[in-house]
Parts: C-alpha cells; sequence; structure tokens
C-alpha cells in the first residue's frame, strides 16, 4: 500500500507541467503538490472526470492528458471505461486511486470493497495498456513506461491516506481556476 | 430567451440534413451522442459516415456534458444529441457542468413519443409535459426544432452559447425526415 501523497509526488516529477484533471481528495493534494495552470479541478459532477478528460484528449491530441481519478468517483460512471475505450485517445493516461472508500464523503466503504479488479475491467473496455501499483518503489520504476507509448493508459494506484491536504471547496469550484485552465491552455503550443 | 418559439408560418417538414448542415456551419466538429429514438435515423445513422464531424458515442448523456466541456477548452465546437430521457437523467451534471459553471453544452434533445399534434407541453407523456418547465426552473435558454425553417436558428444559437459560454438546448419535437 502506497501513501497517495508519495504516490502523487512521483507523478509529478514524471510529469511537472501538463494538463492534468483530478477529483476529490486527490485533487486537493495534486493541488498542493503540483501547483500549476494546467491543473483541472471542476469537474462538477461526481464521475465525470474521465469524462472531461476525453474532452480535452480529444480536443488537443498534441498533448498528454492525465486524469487522476478516485475509485468511487469510477463507479459511478463505469460506462466511461468503454467510451475511453471505444475514442481511443493516444493521449490520454487514466490513474485511479483506490482505497476503497468514499473518502471525503466520511469514509464509508464504496460498493465491492477491497475486492475490485479496475485493471480487468478497463483491459475488457479495451485500454490498450493497464498497470497495477501497491508498493512506491515499483511505481518509481515503472512510471516512465507509463508515459511512454501510445494509450488510452489505465493505472490503478492502490494506496492509504498520507498527508492530507486541506479541503478547500472554494477552491475546486472557483470560476478562477477555470478561467486560469483555459488561458493557460490556449497559450500552451501546438506540438 | 427562455421558451422562445422557433415556429414559423406554412413550415416544410424537419429534416435531418437540414440539422447536420446548421452544425456544420456552426463549426461544429463533434457530436457526442446516444442513441435516440427521434433523431437516430436522420441524423445519428448519417454522422457515422460524415468525414466533417467526429462522432464520439458514450454510455450515458452525462458523459457528453463533460467530453463536450473539456472540446470547448479547446476551442473545439461540439453539440450532444440524445433523447428526453437522457436529458432527464443528466440533470446533475447539466445543472453543475453547464449552467453553475457556465460552459457553452449545446444538447439537441429528441422528444420521444412527442404526439404530432401538441406542444411539449401539453403532451400526454409526463416526461416531455415535464421538460420546458425544468428548463425554465434551471435557466435553460431552450428552443423547438419542429419544422424545417426551425434550423435556420441552429447557427446564430450555437455562436450565442459559445460567445456567452452558456449552454441551449434545442428539444425536436418531430422525428425529422
Amino acid at each position: 500500500m502506497m501513501k497517495r501523497d508519495k504516490a502523487l509526488e512521483i507523478i509529478a516529477r514524471q510529469y511537472p507541467d501538463g494538463i492534468v484533471v483530478a477529483v476529490y481528495q486527490t485533487a486537493f493534494d495534486w493541488l498542493a503538490i503540483r501547483p500549476h495552470p494546467l491543473n483541472y479541478v471542476g469537474v462538477g459532477a461526481m464521475g465525470q472526470a474521465s469524462s472531461h478528460a476525453l474532452g480535452l484528449a480529444l480536443g488537443r491530441p498534441d498533448r498528454k492528458v492525465v486524469v487522476l481519478d478516485g475509485d468511487g468517483s469510477l463507479l459511478m460512471n463505469l460506462g466511461t471505461l468503454v467510451t475511453v475505450a471505444q475514442a481511443g485517445p493516444p493521449n490520454l493516461i487514466h490513474f485511479v486511486s483506490y482505497n476503497g472508500t468514499y473518502e471525503v464523503n466520511g469514509r464509508y466503504p464504496i460498493p465491492g470493497g477491497g475486492a475490485i479488479d479496475f485493471c480487468a475491467l478497463a483491459r475488457a473496455a479495451g485500454y490498450s495498456r493497464t498497470y497495477h501499483f501497491s508498493e512506491i518503489e515499483d511505481l518509481a520504476e515503472r512510471i516512465p513506461d507509463v508515459f511512454a507509448g501510445a494509450g488510452p493508459v489505465f493505472a490503478v494506484l492502490e494506496v492509504e491516506t498520507g498527508i492530507e491536504y486541506p479541503r478547500d471547496f472554494s477552491i475546486i469550484h472557483s470560476p478562477d481556476m477555470r478561467r486560469t485552465f483555459h488561458q493557460a491552455l490556449k497559450q500552451l503550443a501546438s506540438k | 430567451m427562455h421558451g422562445e418559439s422557433t415556429d414559423h408560418p406554412a413550415p416544410g417538414p424537419l429534416k435531418g440534413t437540414s440539422i447536420i448542415s446548421a452544425l456544420k456551419h456552426a463549426g461544429v466538429k463533434f457530436v457526442a451522442a446516444l442513441p435516440d429514438i427521434v433523431t437516430c435515423d436522420s441524423v445519428l445513422w448519417p454522422l457515422t459516415s460524415d468525414p466533417d464531424l467526429k462522432l464520439v458515442t458514450v454510455c450515458k448523456e452525462d458523459e457528453g456534458v463533460s467530453i463536450c466541456t473539456g472540446l470547448s477548452y479547446c476551442e473545439q465546437r461540439a453539440v450532444l444529441l440524445m433523447q428526453h430521457t437522457g436529458f432527464l437523467d443528466s440533470i446533475n451534471a447539466i445543472r453543475a457542468i453547464a449552467l453553475e459553471y457556465g460552459h457553452p453544452v449545446v444538447m439537441i434533445v429528441g422528444l420521444q413519443g412527442m404526439e404530432p399534434d401538441r406542444e411539449p407541453r401539453h403532451s400526454n407523456q409526463y416526461g416531455i409535459q415535464i421538460l420546458e418547465p425544468i428548463l425554465e426552473a434551471m435557466g435553460m435558454d431552450y428552443g423547438l426544432l419542429t419544422h424545417d425553417e426551425d434550423t435556420q436558428a441552429i447557427v446564430p444559437i450555437i455562436e450565442k452559447a459559445y460567445a456567452r459560454s452558456r449552454p441551449y438546448t434545442f428539444l425536436v419535437a418531430r422525428s425529422p425526415d
């Protein structure tokens, strides 16, 4: 089991300045670990992160788009795995923090608890590559692999709470965050 | 603009080709869709072989709200094509992403089971009766596509939606030819 903040730090080192869509506690942690104008945290409705990311990936095929999803969130929009796989954006990398709970909503267990094989679901849906990380050393070693080559890629991060950064929902929902992201994306030169 | 009517006298039958042509003239490049019995034959099937519009088939309609939003950040125009049942199912995403956040999510919503001689709010179908009141309660701009002349409104409405970063809902009240 990895501490989530440590796992996010590894992703941030691998991907210091690209587009990232993040949700709930992962979003709060990510904003602290990698503050950047290309952070997209206003997904509006639970479960929708990967769908926003798909739109971004289709709209900017020249750039990688990373989504930092949650297990409860993904369960709320499980069909997204099939939608993403069918659209097949090679530039989309879909991480899921798997801790088996609705962490922000009272730490209540998700349906299926700790027994869901999200990688199997993603493979069956048609993701081109899947990874499951439960040890920080393994993540550190193989993270370049995750980002190399064509996607859509799916990676489970089996995590427990590490440093828990403050939950400021006003930031997540703020128009300023959305404006900042939009401006940064406009200025992001085409590759 | 709530409930604005796009009806005209001496109307011609609504055509799927007119809807598709208007979308292209409005600069739309992507259509997120889940099959809707009203528009499936005349709009969705033709889109599958249209080289100018990229079709993204979704498993659930609220995905399309977010996909259109993500595309809008990339300066790419999109519409979401769905049945009114899918609209009803997606209200939370529409509420938050399209209306509260203010994104240009343009939806084309087929009214399944709509009687040809009635207005939507007087339909015998409960799910259709409640649509316009719901749209009005949400503060959503909307209009009807009933006759072919109504499709002339599509381009300026989409232009305006993107210029203002606000959503819009077209209700398709007749199966297009």
